[in-house]
């Protein structure tokens, strides 16, 4: 039993059907979607390392592998990471228990200024989904709060995003104000958005640019190892 | 089933209802007044026993008639063509059925060039940094065969969007005579394609051998009537105003038989018509109707289309200009003709001036391509692979137009919005706007793979280089790969029993071959 739902987790997973009234790729697969057969593992007393392992994480491994292969298209692969990341919503609690570390707190913000967030919201959901803990500051965001919020909050990565030539500039107000607040050295910097360039990155003093969200979630990866 | 094609919603149109009348009044008036000079007896004769005005040219040689056409005689040929006209296949699936009165478009290739262009692709090193290198394609010219026109039948019957092929190479292999031309040129290209087949006739002598092949691939004489496979263009009338002997002899007899005909007038604005547009116009259509009348004259309801060819002069040379504007807008106005005389159209469009594939190519062919097809015409050549004024056929260059007549397509599908759309839309809606992240995103997933949402151009590279060229190469390459449906072993082995004057190696099933 335990096994039939987390095989069926992982093909929900791979079909992106955060729950049941979404539609997947085809018409094939019905019933239960990831946020219900998550609540059902559990109910099963599937261990949660298990349900992120051989289900969540096993499944997100073959959406990459058809990402790759350019079968599976960003639609699909965000449909999937926002699922996982709906699974991982349930499971947050028990995680600590289980001894799963999150791979680290992730803020994200539009800066001030700017309100464009389609960029912004899918860094968002991809990273959640590749495990990160990821809390969304949203748009317009002025400088002294995202200073406020890294040193109330402690986040390891802080991501910045502007798409506007006039806003890219606030980025470099940041950093100087994460370092003038002492705080420059708590939290690797990255930046992204159609303006800005790895030149622009460097310019301001930016840990990385990120040209989208996969880029992203390599570069955080590589911050890990 | 036949083929779909395309239908043109609200067709765009030049000319408004007054002025359509006037230029019908005006050609009406040129049949009468100067009416045809007439190199062809049998025409005259024809012409004469149904009561227009013939005169023999006091002198002359070689010998000519004058002919006045009277109005009666027009509007009867008018009355008595069909209004629906079908051009069969090999494969019945790919039969096109034509309504005059019905903006559905057909894309088919065509004409006749004497030059193949091959395509080879060389690679430069840049000078300053030898680990940049770049591949350039090398188009590199020569004499059209019959193997080229095989190849290019085989490609075409593999290009979703052509839905019929007209022959578009001029065969010259050494054992190739105006005697053995014809037959093959329709075999080469009915071997290669079960897709309906179209030329022009070299010899009217070859008439029936090419006729009793496609009988015999038809099925008989009844059936190739009800399917006919292969179709006929003639230029009857040489502009201004002048029957030509040969074609207008091919002409009638071709109406003789009962076979699809295209009346096809090419005149050119500038040198061999008026440069202004009322003048083209009310020529052009003076032209056609007058095939159209001399085809009904020989065979009451035989099925012709309205062909029309209009091109304006360049000033530079005095030749053919089909990047010209105006090239446009006389063929967008000859449909709304031909639409006006309910008959089917024969239009153009997409050919250029541009000698190889490249910027010019695309702008020009694809400036044509859009605006005569928004007219709606029901048969457009519309130059596939066509460079240099149809002297020049690339097959690199059929490829890439298969791919902007996808994009055409796509972009004259009707739009779907109805209830149960507009339901699921509001839906969708309240939900995304109650999200965190407010993206509709998940709702492309499915439209993603049911072919409602338009694919990237296919050529695309993934670099910033441009790598249209070799990406076309590669495709091209792949479609000369895919197996050709010939005619089966039976019905050949009978042709070449039958039809003199074929080339041995075109026999699929020969031996040692």
């Amino acid at each position: 039993m335990s096994e039939e739902i987390i095989a069926v987790l992982k093909e929900n997973v791979i079909q992106g059907r955060m729950t049941q009234d979404d539609e997947g790729i085809d018409d094939s697969l019905t019933g239960p979607g990831v946020e219900e057969l998550t609540q059902m593992a559990l109910d099963e007393n599937i261990p949660a390392k298990e349900i992120i392992a051989d289900g969540l994480t096993a499944g997100m491994e073959i959406v990459g592998d058809k990402f790759n292969a350019k079968e599976y298209y960003i639609p699909d692969m965000l449909a999937s990471a926002e699922a996982v990341s709906a699974a991982m919503d349930i499971l947050k609690p028990l995680l600590e228990d289980a001894d799963i570390k999150s791979k680290g707190k992730f803020a994200i913000v539009t800066v001030k200024g700017d309100i464009h967030d389609i960029g912004k919201n899918i860094v968002a959901i991809l990273l959640k989904g590749a495990g990160y803990d990821v809390e969304d500051l949203g748009i317009d965001v002025p400088t002294e709060k995202i200073v406020d919020y890294v040193r109330e909050n402690k986040p390891e990565y802080l991501g910045l995003s502007a798409l506007l030539t006039t806003t890219m500039l606030v980025m470099g107000e940041v950093i100087e104000e994460l370092k003038t607040a002492g705080l420059r050295d708590t939290v690797k910097v990255l930046i992204g958005g159609a303006a800005v360039s790895d030149e622009f990155a460097r310019e301001i003093g930016a840990d990385a640019y990120c040209s989208d969200g996969f880029q992203a979630v390599k570069v955080l990866d590589s911050f890990q190892a | 089933m036949p083929r779909e094609g395309i239908l043109v919603n609200n067709p765009y149109e030049r000319l408004n209802t007054q002025q359509i009348e006037r230029i019908h009044q005006a050609s009406l008036e040129i049949l009468r007044d100067p009416g045809l000079i007439c190199f062809n007896e049998k025409a005259a004769d024809i012409f004469a026993a149904s009561g227009a005005d013939v005169s023999a040219a006091a002198s002359g040689d070689p010998p000519h008639w004058l002919i006045k056409i009277p109005e009666f005689l027009v509007l009867e040929a008018l009355e008595n063509a069909p209004k629906t006209v079908t051009l069969g296949a090999r494969n019945p699936d790919n039969a096109l059925v034509m309504h005059g009165e019905d903006p559905r478009v057909y894309f088919v290739s065509g004409s006749e060039t004497n030059v193949w262009l091959d395509v080879d692709f060389q690679t430069y090193t840049k000078k300053s940094d030898s680990t940049v290198e770049i591949r350039v394609p090398e188009f590199i010219p020569r004499r059209g065969t019959v193997a080229d026109l095989c190849k290019s039948a085989h490609v075409c019957e593999h290009l979703e969007t052509l839905d019929g092929f007209i022959r578009n190479v001029n065969i010259q292999d050494r054992d190739i005579t105006e005697e053995n031309k014809d037959v093959n040129k329709f075999f080469a290209s009915l071997n290669n394609t079960t897709k309906h087949v179209q030329a022009g006739l070299t010899s009217l002598n070859q008439l029936d051998n090419v006729v009793n092949m496609a009988r015999l691939i038809a099925g008989g004489e009844e059936e190739l009537i009800k399917n006919p496979i292969i179709s006929f263009i003639t230029c009857l009338v040489k502009s201004p105003l002048q029957f030509v002997d040969d074609t207008t002899e091919t002409f009638i007899e071709i109406c003789r038989k009962g076979l699809p005909v295209v009346v096809s007038s090419s005149p050119q604005a500038g040198s061999s018509a008026p440069i202004k547009e009322a003048g083209i116009l009310a020529l052009i259509n003076a032209e056609v109707l007058a095939g159209i009348t001399l085809g009904q004259l020989v065979n009451r309801g035989t099925p012709v289309i309205y062909g029309s060819v209009p091109v304006r002069t360049r000033m530079d040379t005095l030749s053919d200009s089909y990047g010209a504007i105006e090239t446009s807008q006389y063929n967008v106005d000859c449909v709304q003709l031909a639409r006006f005389y309910k008959i089917p159209n024969y239009s153009t469009s997409g050919v250029c001036d541009s000698k190889t594939p490249g910027q010019q190519s695309s702008i020009e062919r694809l400036f044509s391509d859009i605006l005569v097809t928004l007219s709606g015409p029901q048969y457009l050549h519309c130059a596939y692979g066509l460079l240099d004024c149809n002297s020049v056929f690339c097959l690199l260059q059929a490829v890439l137009d298969d791919a902007h007549f996808q994009m055409m397509k796509f972009f004259l599908k009707p739009p779907r919005i109805d209830e149960t759309e507009i339901n699921d839309v509001l839906t969708q809606i309240r939900k995304v706007v109650q999200t965190p992240q407010k993206l509709f995103i998940s709702y492309i997933r499915k439209v993603m793979r049911t072919g409602e949402i338009s694919p990237p151009y296919p050529f695309e590279g993934d670099g910033e280089t441009d790598d249209v060229f070799a990406l076309a190469y590669d495709r091209m390459n792949e479609l000369i790969a895919k197996p050709v449906n010939h005619i089966d072993r039976e019905i050949t082995s009978r042709i070449f029993n039958e039809i003199p004057g074929l080339l041995p190696r075109l026999n699929t099933y020969a031996e040692g071959r």
